[in-house]
């Protein structure tokens, strides 16, 4: 097994490469849905859930990036928006070199056979009336038409050996499948078409802890036999310290720390990090001792001005709540965006 | 005495072919102020042997065998209306999402205020000053604004903790928590936690936390019980638990936290899953999982080795003991 906390230095180049991203889900819909009256005039006032805003992220070849946060951070959104599965609001993505945010879909093609998706619940994500055959057929017959039955059919068993699900279960459905196994078809059915990149969306957060090890251990296993590039999005930090090379840290729509796993969890840097981290139950402590955040996660439908963190944020002074941090490069190869750790008020 | 104990408890779902064993002889105890943790994966049983102290088992499913005795008489075999008097009163429960627990049509003050009157004899103005005065022991910030509000304006963090405050509500003796942060953030939920564990400790409460998650039964509890399929299959104080589990299936869980392993390193995994009620192995439940499987455990279903206040129902932990 290769030690995956290696510095990011040593992947080389940048798979994707993800700039200004922005996505917002308007929440008003007609045109005279959005008109109000406003001190005896006629406005028209628009709303929208700001999932994402302005997120910079590269993500280099070989590497496993994890991205964490809680829910509504939008990593779920960022997961979805490079995928093609929504469309940004603003911002570019770029695979390899060439920009896919705005290609259209025929052009698009030949990216979605390179790129795959694992998502969280394997209850949900299976289609229930297919055989595992066919869900594992599905996606080779559609990016191979001329694919023929024999090699097909050694393409399914050889991936249904690869990921520890015996192939003479093939003619079955997912229901007769543990939510384990189950995990392990959707991990097949992504890596049918021998991606290069793969997303995955908390594809562990609904499964056991015993089986949890198993799955990690399995993405780990394909990652090292198929060079695969992952981008793993989860709010469970026990995980990413086994599992990412960098870890990134999203905090309402918006990167709070990025950093390579072994840096950000021996030194956080950024207060919502440290908070983040102290918070994680451990076998070892007697009694819960974590960082107390003020307050709570703010809309991110009227998102605060200046950092988005500032309200809960012990740290926060004058500067904090008028202007965004971006992020800046400390030492140890981290990225923070916190004016507090710029001017050397958190240590 | 015990506060609350359970003997030889067995619960069973009728089933088109036959019936489902959910629980087979689970027996343990709770102390006046005592925190126990229930640790094991989904449909080790866990959930089901809190339904049963209650008597909410669903039908068809029954207890078809044991006893609950809970301030010397059996909940098992009371009737719906002395059980009545016990459950949301005596021993209250709090769920993992507190959105299905809370009414959405209903103001919490009126689920407050509601639960006050069937439970004790207080008028309106008495329950509603109570409700607000549990609301704050719970740290929600403006009670008296808040108590008018509905579930749907509260965040989930704040939405658990009004469910705390509605199961502080009629000062029980034993609350029983199942999985009460699984559906919160890491950071709220550690809050909840600490909250939940100081009022505990504060108002004497006894506490049984159901949970998948040993890094909060080793922060909350005192003692834990590990349960698989349906069995008991060791008992003791949650540190020695933690430290020096004795079943393998207990240590199979804990080395495979990622924290058991050194960064970036493959975990430790148990291989296999457990099996559905309706497949139990024949002898131990655990044996195709197990490390140490030995023809008996095929065979026998083993019993439970005892050292003081730690007990364990292995065959192989049983063997080692004789040769020391």
């Amino acid at each position: 097994m290769t030690d995956m906390s290696e510095p990011y230095s040593q992947a080389t180049g940048e798979l994707l490469k993800i700039r200004g991203l922005s996505k917002a889900f308007p929440l008003t819909k007609g045109f005279l849905e959005q008109l109000h009256f406003e001190g005896g005039r006629l406005v028209r006032r628009r709303e929208s859930v700001k999932a994402i805003n302005g997120v910079d992220l590269d993500v280099k070849r070989g590497e496993a990036l994890c991205v964490v946060g809680e829910s509504g951070c939008g990593k779920s959104t960022v997961a979805r928006v490079v995928m093609g599965l929504l469309e940004p609001t603003a911002g570019s993505i770029q695979y390899d070199g060439e920009r896919i945010d705005n290609l259209p879909p025929e052009r698009l093609l030949p990216y979605r056979r390179k790129m795959q998706m694992i998502f969280q619940n394997p209850y949900a994500s299976l289609n229930p009336r297919l055989t595992v055959k066919q869900t594992l057929e599905e996606p080779m017959r559609f990016h191979n038409p001329g694919i023929g039955n024999g090699e097909l059919k050694d393409k399914v068993r050889d991936v249904m050996d690869s990921v520890g699900v015996d192939p003479s279960w093939r003619d079955r459905f997912p229901h007769e499948f543990s939510g384990g196994q189950r995990q392990r078809i959707s991990i097949a059915r992504a890596l049918m078409v021998d991606p290069e990149f793969i997303v995955a969306d908390e594809p562990i957060s609904a499964l056991d802890v015993s089986i949890q090890a198993q799955v990690l251990n399995l993405m780990m296993d394909a990652m090292e036999q198929r060079a695969l590039t992952y981008m793993f999005i989860t709010h469970d930090l026990s995980v990413v310290e086994h599992f990412g090379t960098r870890v990134a840290v999203m905090y309402l729509g918006s990167l709070c720390e990025l950093a390579p796993t072994r840096t950000l969890f021996e030194t956080p840097r950024h207060p919502y990090t440290k908070a983040l981290i102290s918070a994680i139950p451990k076998l070892t402590q007697g009694r819960p001792g974590h960082i107390k955040l003020i307050g709570e996660v703010p809309t991110p439908i009227n998102l605060p001005a200046g950092c988005f963190f500032h309200n809960r944020c012990v740290y926060a002074d004058d500067r904090c709540k008028v202007e965004k941090p971006v992020l800046h490069t400390v030492d140890g190869g981290c990225r923070v965006a916190c004016h507090g750790v710029q001017e050397g008020r958190v240590d | 005495m015990a506060l609350l104990e359970v003997k030889g408890l067995e619960v069973k779902f009728p089933m088109r072919h036959g019936e489902l064993t959910a629980l087979r002889d689970v027996s343990f105890s709770l102390d006046k102020g005592e925190r126990l943790g229930i640790v094991g994966e989904s449909g080790a049983g866990k959930s089901v042997a809190a339904f049963a102290i209650l008597n909410l088992i669903g039908r068809p499913g029954y207890i078809s065998n044991g006893e609950i005795i809970f301030e010397g008489s059996d909940l098992a075999k009371m009737n719906a209306r002395q059980i009545r008097s016990i459950r949301g009163n005596r021993i209250n429960m709090i769920f993992q999402d507190p959105m299905m627990t809370l009414n959405p049509v209903l103001t919490i003050g009126t689920q407050m205020i509601e639960c006050l009157q069937t439970h004790m004899n207080l008028n309106r103005e008495q329950a509603r000053e109570r409700s607000i005065e549990k609301l704050r022991q719970v740290q929600i910030p403006s009670p008296e604004d808040r108590i008018d509000q509905y579930p749907h304006e509260l965040s989930g963090g704040m939405r658990q903790r009004v469910v705390i405050a509605i199961a502080l509500l009629t000062d029980p003796s034993v609350i029983i928590a199942d999985e009460p942060t699984t559906a919160l953030d890491v950071t709220i939920q550690a809050e909840i936690m600490e909250l939940l564990l100081s009022l505990c400790e504060d108002n004497d409460v006894a506490l049984m936390l159901i949970t998948h998650d040993l890094g909060v039964v080793s922060q909350v509890t005192q003692r834990t019980i590990v349960m698989y399929a349906g069995r008991v299959v060791e008992e003791g104080p949650t540190r020695r638990i933690v430290e020096n589990a004795r079943h393998p299936y207990t240590h199979g869980l804990i080395d495979a936290l990622p924290e058991r392993t050194a960064p970036g390193m493959r975990l430790n995994q148990i291989p296999g899953v457990m099996p559905s009620l309706a497949a139990i192995p024949t002898g131990c439940s655990f044996n195709p999982r197990c490390e140490h499987v030995m023809d008996v455990c095929r065979s026998e279903q083993p019993g439970y080795v005892t050292d003081g206040e730690f007990r364990v129902a292995c065959h192989w932990v049983a063997g080692r003991e004789q040769q020391k």
